[in-house]
């Protein structure tokens, strides 16, 4: 899809729990053509102090109406201000940014690894991989019970397997903590996306298990589009936007003392 | 429709409206949306005689009304540049420049002269201002005699239209715009970013790698009006005015205050599309004011 900005009508706004929600946004283009793990610019606010853009991931798409979502956690006056907003409203919108998820193929066991808001781009991945024909497990982290959202919506598309840092639902512990990710586990590919020491950690877990993995990074940005060149992270071919080359690498490719 | 056209020495621009360098990559990026050649020019991102890594991340501080950067001019060099992005860029009909940045004297004679070559390049941007490299850049911008050194050298190997980009970080920058002219400058081009620093207080660490980096946007706006207000004053040479624009009247003001055209700059990354809206907006200001052509606009702020 190319890229474009646009003035998009907010169809649905829904708070989650105490700080994430979904903003929902009527489509100018086909959102088929959306790759799961792309992101978007959103401009929140006109204010000095929200001067730039936010990048978000694509949450999901609903390809009969249309639409996709943007899955928000309210961590300042830029987030505050997008969670006041009101269906028949509408948000300036940059999209379809950066590249995707490498796509499974049909028989093909992958791993989805989200942690906080960093599942915010497994919603989407799930459903194409179900469709592409791949059997999918779901891995979600959490701070505690009351952080984790949107488990019946991931429950559709594969097996649910959860930890929280306190024990209140699933294993107690991290990400790698679960049983999921050890080397009794045969995957082709792991996807991770959350902050940046989680993923370090299942970086490495999928070296043990000698098992393909992808990452999607959250670096900074400006433009969002491989213009300013901001948002660079260390590649095995130098420096790389984050925003146009990727947001989502394969680890082999960062340079990450892993 | 009013007539937009001016003139910067040898190039004639469709219309007064240009992108700064560094915020526009090669053009091509903003192919998805909208025709560059509606553009009166283009400045393409700094390039260097050899391939530059730039800074480390964090490379950008978002600051009230702006942003700091410290990109530090990545860029994969000359070679790369003739080889990879000339052959594209040539294909565009309107003006294309080429922002052209040396650690050493010697370093930008040979990029000029390089550059010089390339029939399809319109003009070069002599960069005298980044602060964002440990050797020349700004350095060459903060001196008179440094920056008329540079110019000078310059002068002698590029024969087309040579625009020298000034640094705000001087004392008198009417001082250093005369020089360059009385050097063979053929157009000055200003400002580029303020140095500026921005401090995580939590964690009593500097935002930017580098400490320091370059501040633009609004934030900086009304000081390159008043900077390129007194060049306009000080030389007979065109200036190009740029300085946080992010709108049809702000770039109205500069060319009010003497620019005869104006660079679009950190407005670009926050709306992609905003140069085409300034070309239209002009010419329905033009229009407006029953304004035949743009020229009759430039300097002609009412004292």
């Amino acid at each position: 899809m190319k890229k474009q900005v646009n003035d998009l009508l907010i169809t649905d706004i829904r708070r989650l729990n105490h700080d994430n929600f979904l903003i929902e946004l009527k489509s100018e283009s086909p959102v088929g053509a959306i790759h799961p793990g792309q992101f978007v610019n959103v401009k929140a606010e006109n204010t000095p102090s929200a001067f730039l853009r936010r990048p978000l991931s694509v949450h999901d798409i609903n390809e009969d109406a249309n639409t996709f979502s943007l899955l928000v956690k309210v961590v300042g006056e830029g987030t505050k201000k997008l969670s006041e907003l009101k269906p028949g409203e509408t948000l300036s919108v940059v999209y379809p940014l950066g590249n995707g998820f490498k796509m499974p193929s049909k028989g093909d066991r992958i791993l989805l690894v989200g942690g906080g808001v960093g599942i915010a781009p497994m919603m989407h991945m799930a459903r194409e991989s179900v469709k592409n024909g791949a059997e999918v497990h779901i891995l979600l982290g959490a701070r505690s019970i009351t952080d984790h959202i949107l488990l019946d919506e991931f429950k559709q598309f594969g097996t649910i397997h959860i930890t929280t840092d306190d024990g209140t639902l699933g294993t107690k512990g991290f990400v790698v903590n679960h049983a999921v990710l050890s080397a009794n586990q045969s995957f082709d590919r792991i996807h991770c996306c959350g902050p940046e020491p989680m993923m370090k950690a299942v970086a490495r877990k999928a070296r043990e298990m000698n098992t393909e993995c992808e990452v999607s990074l959250e670096n900074m940005m400006a433009c969002g589009f491989g213009v300013c060149l901001c948002c660079v992270t260390k590649t095995t071919e130098g420096n790389k936007c984050v925003c146009t080359e990727g947001p989502v690498f394969n680890i082999n490719d960062l340079e990450w003392q892993i | 429709m009013a007539n937009l056209e001016v003139k910067i020495h040898d190039l004639i621009l469709k219309n007064p409206v240009m992108t700064a360098s560094g915020t526009f990559g090669n053009g091509t990026e903003f192919d998805d949306f909208f025709d560059v050649n509606t553009l009166g020019g283009i400045l393409l991102k700094g390039t260097t005689l050899h391939h530059r890594e730039g800074n480390d991340y964090p490379r950008m501080a978002e600051t009230p009304s702006g942003m700091l950067n410290a990109v530090g001019l990545q860029n994969k060099g000359i070679d790369y540049f003739c080889e990879h992005i000339y052959p594209k860029v040539k294909e565009y009909s309107t003006n294309v420049i080429v922002n052209v940045n040396g650690s050493t004297i010697e370093e930008y004679i040979e990029l000029a002269a390089r550059v010089n070559e390339l029939n399809h390049i319109a003009a070069i941007e002599l960069n005298i201002s980044c602060p964002n490299v440990k050797q020349g850049g700004m350095a060459f911008g903060t001196s008179c005699p440094m920056a008329e050194q540079v110019t000078k050298a310059v002068r002698k190997v590029y024969h087309k239209t040579l625009i020298v980009k000034l640094s705000p970080n001087v004392t008198n920058i009417a001082e250093i715009a005369k020089g360059v002219e009385g050097q063979g400058a053929n157009a000055v081009s200003l400002i580029n970013t303020f140095l500026g620093m921005a401090v995580n207080a939590e964690t009593r660490k500097p935002v930017l790698s580098t400490i320091t980096g370059g501040l633009s946007g609004p934030a900086i706006k009304p000081i390159a009006l008043r900077m390129v207000w007194q060049v306009a004053q000080a030389v007979k040479i065109p200036v190009i005015g740029m300085g946080g624009i992010a709108s049809t009247s702000d770039a109205l003001e500069f060319i009010i205050a003497g620019a005869s055209a104006v660079q679009i700059g950190t407005a670009n990354f926050i709306d992609p599309t905003l140069c085409v809206k300034i070309i239209e907006g002009i010419n329905d200001y033009c229009e407006r004011h029953k304004i035949k052509s743009i020229s009759e606009l430039i300097g002609s702020l009412q004292l």
